[in-house]
């Protein structure tokens, strides 16, 4: 006797309404392809960020084994990277730049961005605002195609005859600017910077549609204090996108006048390949500006919505309502804001003026307040409740002990003063990626594990998904704790080799160990692509709510069917966190049941 | 063959793993128990994890601590790398009050709450009261963060008073190359026009212009023979790109003329002090040494890309930006020497690396000798440039420099 139930009772009062639109036999070029539903773009969001991840982690593997074992072949490299990258398996320092340039690239916009935010977007703001599709279809399968395009291009920039894009994912001129600089400054760049202005058009595009949606399609009853977190963290992200990538895109575009058009924007007195420069006047320190302008309202585009699926995931799992609510859009709010007036952090050793480098050390500690209050909030859900452990809730655990771990590193990074002797090292490439690669890539996995059912309509198997998890988790950390200490010791990011350092020779051996469970974490990822694409074909059939929760998108029917609800839109009468409530039957009621006589509606 | 037998092993354990999964989805098919029925042995077994899973992660933590701590860099050689060290360690502790406060109770709450069927959650919305606790809170602990963060900050990137020596650093790929200023003291002014193999950082004197502009005039010469041979036979791309080169060289003459009016105008109204006239007896070289317990100001300028200057033993670090000059102010405190007795290392340097280097840096092998500190001492001051004079003419090891010199190095 579960939510079914409710909702049958829900759709028997609305059964007039019934025959709309989805009787029509679609073709497979319409269903699958231009697909204009949004459960559908959801998957090819998160199918092409799967394959787009697999290349990002196996260029991962090819640049660890080299830090570890400097110098020395491995055929693995060989195979995949040809003589001319890899001669007899021994990574070619350019590749390695571009391998750890892109793997960056891919990771922070292919996979987290337009993987994370556009699987999840499009599958939950719908479904969760009540609404039968996005304010858009066509706009939305156009954001997906320019997602498809920008990401073939940067893959073809892996094959171009000088390499490619090798100046680091924050591409800072005139390194990038100039093909003299470096061999992945040529073509490879040129592509990168098409590729990025073209994912940009596609993140606008999904952007304004969740924006759009869930601030107009929303289901009556539906008030933005009954949002549940996913959709209120998913709808701070787009707009953040919608303020920010632009601001990326003319960067870009600068740059590609740059490189292109003789232009002076980032450029200015420079003496390269034996000559003198015509370019006067420019500033390489305003392309910092404008892409940290973007850069680190992105790190928020990538976390939020783990932090919202989090949200959802932990009180759902915890059979407990999540612990202030309010709060929590409150801290979802309040980072948002915060994150576009910190972009300064980046350059604390640009020459920036040190003024201006104590106003930015001062917005960004004020975030660290929004962040730990969430911190307690998730800690104080979980207290006393009665903890579901699937797969989903694991990753959601998970998040938070990788959040509390890379968020206190960032406080070292962001007071300027201690930024100086740790800017550039392997501790920074520590902290983001605990703290915003880990964080986030668990909230994907939890949202994976989650609504596996409701995208695909079977089961994931769990125990894999318990395998998965625990390497994964143990793995994460076993990867970047040490790598802290790397940095401390005063290793520079992005160096090809540290051998001809003895100064490093105490802790370089860290370099083995960080390798070893990279690659054991990565196996762990086949673990989990098995079950993901074993579970879409033979997976066991899926009931209408597995997780006994609350929001919407568990009261639509099993089988995908265009426009969401047979009949009538479900109307809301809650929040969409009644769990456990006193006086109820179950521990759980779903948003689209009404109140008892004499019931208090609750809030956070 | 070792790769193939790896590979296997890997291959086998993945199918083992999921033949596992597999054989438990069936036989969970034949009980009739579904995935998302999380058994009660499944979810004490999780919590059980948890447990286990944080004792351990603390047990890597402290291990690494202990293993590694005190293997990191040893105690700063600058006056304000003290400080920061100091701070750094305010700052680890406060860390790591929150990182085990926090960790434990996510780590216990998760263990220990697992789901039990007869036991009810508790229900606990919200509390203000609470809320509002670890909102201030960590305000309080990032306060003082905050406070001592910037005091430091700003002692550290106050300017330098006059009359404060001062060093340049040049970045260029792929190495380092110092100037000091001469008898005046003073560097003098730079244009990146005027670089040549004899003239690598681009100092403007009198004799540079003139070199350079009879350089550029042979290359004009050149071009403009090159255009009228090949006017008539050479493919139009070829001598449209002769032209371009032509126009790019004329331009940069140009300009030199109009920076030589400049360097004379400014001489004419200054006299001694124009920077302009204080660039022939400026010492550029390849060694970059300090004087210890004096305030230097070192100036960074760049020829190509953005370089950083990174000297981990000083806590110092500070982008080279080309088109705009930057300052790193510092104040060296330990010798060469003494630092290979606080290290025990005979073989120490210190280092300047990139730290936005794309290539493999070497760290230049200072030259052999004995304990010199006092030497160190009178390099400090006015005696600097004479020091720093003697140095060089004894080819390099007679004196001991207080740092050595990071250098890059080409692949190939």
């Amino acid at each position: 006797m579960t939510m079914g139930a409710h909702a049958h009772a829900a759709h028997a009062d609305h059964g007039a309404a019934h025959h709309e639109h989805h009787h029509h036999e679609e073709s497979f070029i319409s269903k699958y392809v231009f697909s204009q539903d949004h459960k559908m773009i959801s998957k090819q969001f998160l199918v092409t960020a799967i394959v787009m991840a697999v290349v990002a982690v196996m260029m991962s593997i090819f640049f660890r084994l080299q830090l570890a074992w400097p110098g020395e072949g491995f055929a693995i490299t060989n195979f995949f990277l040809g003589d001319k990258w890899a001669p007899n398996g021994v990574l070619d320092s350019n590749m390695y730049l571009g391998l750890v340039t892109i793997h960056g690239t891919i990771m922070v916009f292919f996979v987290l961005t337009g993987g994370l935010s556009g699987t999840f977007a499009n599958l939950l703001i719908p479904f969760q605002v009540g609404a039968r599709d996005m304010a858009s279809g066509f706009l939305n399968m156009l954001s997906y195609w320019f997602f498809l395009v920008s990401s073939v291009l940067m893959i073809a920039s892996l094959f171009v005859e000088g390499g490619p894009a090798s100046a680091g994912w924050t591409v800072y001129p005139p390194l990038s600017a100039l093909p003299q600089a470096i061999p992945g400054s040529g073509t490879g760049m040129t592509l990168w910077l098409c590729s990025m202005a073209v994912f940009i058009v596609s993140a606008l595009l999904g952007g304004l549609n969740y924006v759009v949606t869930v601030l107009n399609m929303r289901t009556k009853g539906m008030k933005m204090t009954r949002l549940p977190l996913t959709v209120w963290a998913l709808l701070i992200t787009a707009v953040l996108g919608i303020l920010s990538f632009p601001v990326l895109l003319s960067a870009a575009l600068l740059l590609l006048m740059d490189r292109g058009l003789g232009t002076s924007f980032y450029l200015s007195e420079i003496h390269i390949g034996g000559e003198a420069l015509d370019n006067m006047g420019g500033s390489p320190i305003l392309f910092q500006h404008l892409f940290w302008f973007l850069g680190h309202p992105e790190v928020y585009i990538v976390l939020l919505p783990a932090l919202g699926i989090t949200s959802e995931v932990i009180a759902t799992n915890s059979r407990k309502p999540i612990f202030g609510y309010r709060a929590m859009i409150g801290s979802i709010l309040a980072i948002g804001f915060l994150s576009f007036i910190v972009w300064g952090h980046h350059m604390f050793v640009t020459g920036m003026n040190p003024f201006l480098g104590s106003v930015f050390v001062v917005t960004t500690l004020l975030i660290a307040i929004p962040s730990a209050v969430k911190v307690f909030n998730y800690i104080t859900t979980l207290w006393k409740g009665n903890i579901v452990m699937t797969p989903a809730m694991l990753f959601s655990i998970g998040l938070v002990a990788t959040f509390i771990a890379g968020g206190l590193t960032g406080i070292i990074l962001a007071d300027s003063a201690l930024d100086i002797p740790v800017h550039d090292t392997y501790f920074v490439v520590a902290h983001f990626h605990i703290v915003m690669g880990m964080s986030a890539i668990f909230g994907m996995f939890a949202g994976i594990y989650h609504w596996f059912p409701r995208m695909y309509g079977k089961m994931m198997n769990t125990r894999m998904g318990y395998v998965h998890f625990w390497v994964t988790f143990i793995c994460a950390f076993g990867v970047f704790f040490p790598m802290h200490f790397i940095g401390l010791a005063g290793a520079p990011r992005r160096y090809y080799d540290y051998t001809a350092f003895p100064m490093f020779d105490n802790v370089i051996d860290l370099n083995v160990v960080v390798t070893l469970f990279a690659i054991t974490g990565a196996l762990a990822q086949i673990i989990f692509i098995y079950n993901f694409f074993y579970s879409v074909f033979r997976g066991p059939a899926a009931v209408q709510n597995p997780w006994r929760s609350n929001t919407l998108e568990w009261t639509s029917p099993v089988k995908h069917m265009h426009g969401n609800w047979p009949g009538k839109i479900p109307e809301v009468y809650r929040w969409p966190y009644d769990y456990s409530k006193p006086g109820k039957a179950e521990d759980f009621v779903p948003q689209n049941v009404p109140h008892t006589d004499g019931e208090e509606e609750s809030h956070g | 063959m070792m790769t193939l037998l790896v590979l296997l092993v890997i291959a086998l354990g993945i199918i083992a793993v999921t033949q596992m999964a597999r054989v438990y989805e069936i036989t969970s098919k034949l009980r009739g128990k579904r995935e998302e029925e999380i058994s009660p042995a499944d979810n004490r077994m999780n919590a059980r994890f948890m447990w286990i899973f944080c004792v351990i992660y603390y047990a890597f933590f402290f291990w690494l601590l202990y293993a590694y701590g005190d293997k990191l860099l040893p105690v700063s050689a600058s006056k304000h790398g003290m400080v920061l060290d100091d701070l750094m360690t305010l700052n680890w502790v406060i860390l790591f009050i929150m990182f085990f406060f926090t960790n434990t109770l996510l780590f216990y709450f998760s263990g220990k709450y697992y789901f039990k069927k007869d036991r009810v959650a508790k229900w606990y919305p919200h509390n203000n009261k609470l809320e509002l606790a670890w909102t201030i809170a960590p305000a309080l602990f990032l306060a003082v963060i905050v406070i001592t963060g910037l005091k430091a900050w700003q002692e550290i990137t106050a300017v330098a008073p006059p009359g404060t020596p001062e060093v340049e650093l040049y970045g260029k790929q792929f190495d380092w190359t110092c100037r000091y200023p001469g008898k005046d003291g003073q560097l003098g002014a730079t244009d990146f026009r005027l670089i040549n193999d004899n003239n690598p950082l681009g100092i403007v004197t009198t004799a540079s212009i003139a070199a350079r502009l009879a350089e550029l005039q042979t290359e004009k010469d050149a071009t403009e023979k090159s255009i009228e041979a090949g006017y008539d036979h050479l493919p139009a791309d070829a001598l449209t790109k002769l032209e371009h080169h032509l126009g790019k060289v004329s331009r940069m003459m140009d300009r030199i003329v109009n920076l030589r009016t400049m360097m004379e105008q400014d001489i004419a109204a200054n006299k001694e002090a124009s920077k302009y006239a204080a660039g022939s007896d400026d010492i550029v070289i390849k060694e970059f040494h300090l004087p210890v317990n004096e305030e230097v100001n070192l100036t960074l300028r760049s020829r190509d890309i953005i370089h950083s200057a990174f000297l981990p033993h000083f806590r110092a670090q500070m982008n080279l930006v080309p088109g705009q000059g930057t300052v790193l102010k510092m104040t060296p405190t330990i010798t060469t020497d003494s630092m290979r007795d606080i290290m025990a290392n005979p073989e120490f340097n210190y280092i300047l690396m990139c730290n936005k280097t794309r290539r493999q840096p070497l760290q230049h092998a200072d030259g052999p000798g004995d304990r010199e500190e006092e030497r160190i001492r009178r390099m400090g001051g006015r005696d600097q440039q004479e020091a720093l004079r003697r140095c060089t003419s004894g080819g390099g090891t007679a004196c001991r420099w207080h740092s050595g010199i990071g250098q890059y190095r080409t692949e190939r």
